[in-house]
């Protein structure tokens, strides 16, 4: 739409202006402008709002795993389309595109302030972080070293929830994450679970809300239904900060809302009280 | 008042010639025996052939179907001295899944299963089967319940989805069907369950995590509904029945996808043609699964049910 606007002027002060506009961005929340820098040194989080933006997958382990000691785990493994479901190969094409990633999810090692820990990560970029078996198999596989390995495993989600276009094999992932989950759980290898920006269905009523410990991101939408379809089943109204990581706080699902810049020295507090002393 | 599906129209048209020949006989005391005997011939013709070339959608409707037989109709004829238990000690009781101790052919077994309404009263009371959090809560209960006395689980699944209200949400129905997910994968008894109509997303896994996973041959087993689909990829519910073929609903398809281990066959016509027959092949089923099951070692039982769900998905192996 703005770039109609640029479209009228000379070829050297389009590249002027282009290079002025990804100086700024447009908060989310407030709608303000904001300087590119000052938000990105503020971690994507708007620093008059304190709206929090979605952070890719690298971001987020660049946030919270310490400098080069991320070592990433079953790059491999990935979507194939098994119904052959209409426009998945485009969507997954898009996906890699979008997100620069291979699939919706990744994981690895690395350590968190010294702390050795297992850390799978969503993207929501490919296709809204959705579950399929790929994902299943990828946070099953974390889970799963991370009780060979006997080290803790964060998992940061943000999905609408299972991947619609690989039908009950989706649905089947989030029995497959929770065994994997069920197993940390008897062996006591610390699991904690970070809900960001969307956590929804599938995610949300699997993997996602059996962790030890359950962190959220502030504002972040976390529930179970879509917003359409909860308000449509509606007979109570829903409140105001409905589905927002605040109202799960205030009903009991989550342990935890940590701000972006204290997210990883929480993590580090959490995960010491299982693995220190 | 009876439903009749639009491809089920032709078979109630004879069945209404059938009625109106028996009862001219009866009435007028013509016999009409051998037009009644060719007529009922037609019938099952037209019955094989309708229920040979049924589309994924027309499966969804029979799963559907209003006269379909629901969770307590088939524990009614499987099972002897049902005791509905109550409660999930926390909240409440919810009406939308019940469950309780009863008697499979001399041997306990905890029964839990999805109910749906037969009138609009019962409907509402059962939330459309549409379970709350406190219903996954009081399945789990009972199953614990169930471990704790060595008794093994059945279930039967019959769910649109689970409840998406504000209510739900507040009492955390996402942690309520995780939790459950994760138990029933570690519980020390042996688990059957039945897809007996809808199996609708989590909410229907909520209580279907298992040993052994039954379906009945016009049960669908779908991640979305089909009207939810449609309306996410061509902003068109109405294209539902397309979005069902695309979704590979049917039990045939679950049994592919190795899902379910049995597609267990219905009468012909479906369920709700005859739901005796219905629940006496049901019960065949249970009583050929659950034995092996029971005299499989503690550690075995869990051991291959982690690795039947561990398995599940199809994925490719890229090297870059």
């Amino acid at each position: 739409m703005q770039r109609g606007w640029f479209a009228r002027r000379s070829p050297a002060e389009r590249v002027a202006m282009d290079e002025m506009n990804d100086a700024w961005v447009k908060c989310n929340g407030c709608q303000q402008i904001l300087f590119a820098r000052d938000f990105e040194r503020n971690l994507k989080v708007c620093p008059r709002c304190g709206h929090h933006h979605r952070l890719s997958a690298r971001e987020r382990i660049a946030l919270l795993a310490d400098p080069d000691t991320f070592v990433e785990r079953d790059a491999e493994v990935v979507s194939a389309d098994p119904l052959g479901f209409p426009e998945y190969a485009d969507k997954l094409n898009k996906g890699r595109a979008n997100s620069g990633l291979p699939e919706a999810m990744v994981s690895g090692t690395c350590t968190l302030s010294g702390i050795p820990i297992v850390l799978a990560v969503a993207d929501f970029a490919f296709m809204g972080g959705s579950m399929g078996s790929a994902v299943g198999e990828k946070v099953a596989r974390a889970m799963e070293y991370a009780l060979e390995q006997r080290l803790p495993i964060v998992t940061c989600s943000t999905s609408g929830g299972a991947r619609m276009q690989e039908g009950l094999l989706s649905l089947m992932q989030m029995a497959k994450t929770c065994a994997a989950a069920a197993r940390l759980h008897e062996a006591g290898i610390p699991f904690v679970s970070v809900l960001t920006d969307p956590t929804m269905a599938g995610v949300l009523a699997s993997y996602a809300s059996v962790g030890d410990v359950v962190i959220a991101e502030p504002g972040a939408l976390i529930g179970f239904a879509g917003q359409r379809v909860a308000q449509q089943a509606q007979v109570v109204k829903p409140p105001p900060n409905f589905q927002t990581a605040e109202f799960q706080l205030e009903h009991g699902m989550v342990d935890i809302v940590v701000p972006r810049k204290e997210l990883k020295h929480t993590l580090y507090r959490v995960l010491r009280f299982f693995t220190g002393g | 008042m009876r439903t009749v599906l639009d491809f089920e129209k032709p078979i109630a048209e004879l069945d209404a010639n059938i009625e109106a020949l028996k009862r001219i006989t009866a009435e007028q005391g013509i016999d009409k025996s051998e037009e009644i005997a060719a007529l009922e011939r037609d019938r099952e013709r037209l019955l094989r052939e309708i229920f040979k070339n049924l589309t994924p959608w027309d499966r969804t409707l029979l799963a559907r179907h209003p006269q379909r037989p629901y969770t307590l109709d088939y524990i009614r004829v499987i099972f002897d001295d049902f005791i509905e238990l109550h409660g999930d000690r926390q909240f409440g009781d919810d009406g939308a899944i019940i469950g309780g101790m009863a008697w499979l052919n001399e041997k306990p077994v905890m029964v839990i299963g999805q109910q749906k309404g037969r009138d609009l009263k019962e409907r509402q009371r059962r939330n459309f089967g549409m379970a709350k959090p406190e219903g996954y809560r009081k399945a789990l209960r009972l199953m614990h319940l169930a471990e704790k006395f060595g008794r093994p689980v059945i279930t039967f699944v019959d769910t649109p989805a689970a409840d998406p209200g504000v209510e739900s949400e507040s009492r955390g129905i996402s942690e309520a069907i995780a939790r459950n997910l994760r138990e029933m994968i570690a519980l020390k008894v042996p688990i059957v369950a039945v897809v007996i109509g809808e199996g609708g997303s989590g909410g229907a896994l909520g209580i279907a995590v298992a040993d052994r996973v039954l379906m009945q041959e016009y049960a669908i087993y779908s991640v979305i509904p089909p009207e939810g689909c449609a309306a996410i990829l061509w902003r068109d519910p109405k294209r539902a029945p397309e979005a069902a073929e695309a979704l590979k609903l049917t039990a045939h398809d679950a049994l592919c996808f190795g899902v379910v281990d049995e597609v267990i066959e219905e009468p012909l016509g479906g369920a709700h043609r005859d739901p005796l027959t219905a629940a006496q092949i049901v019960k065949e089923a249970l009583l050929r699964h659950l034995p092996p099951l029971q005299k499989m070692a503690v550690s075995k039982l869990r051991e291959s049910r982690y690795e039947r769900y561990r398995n599940l998905g199809v994925w490719q192996s890229v090297l870059e």
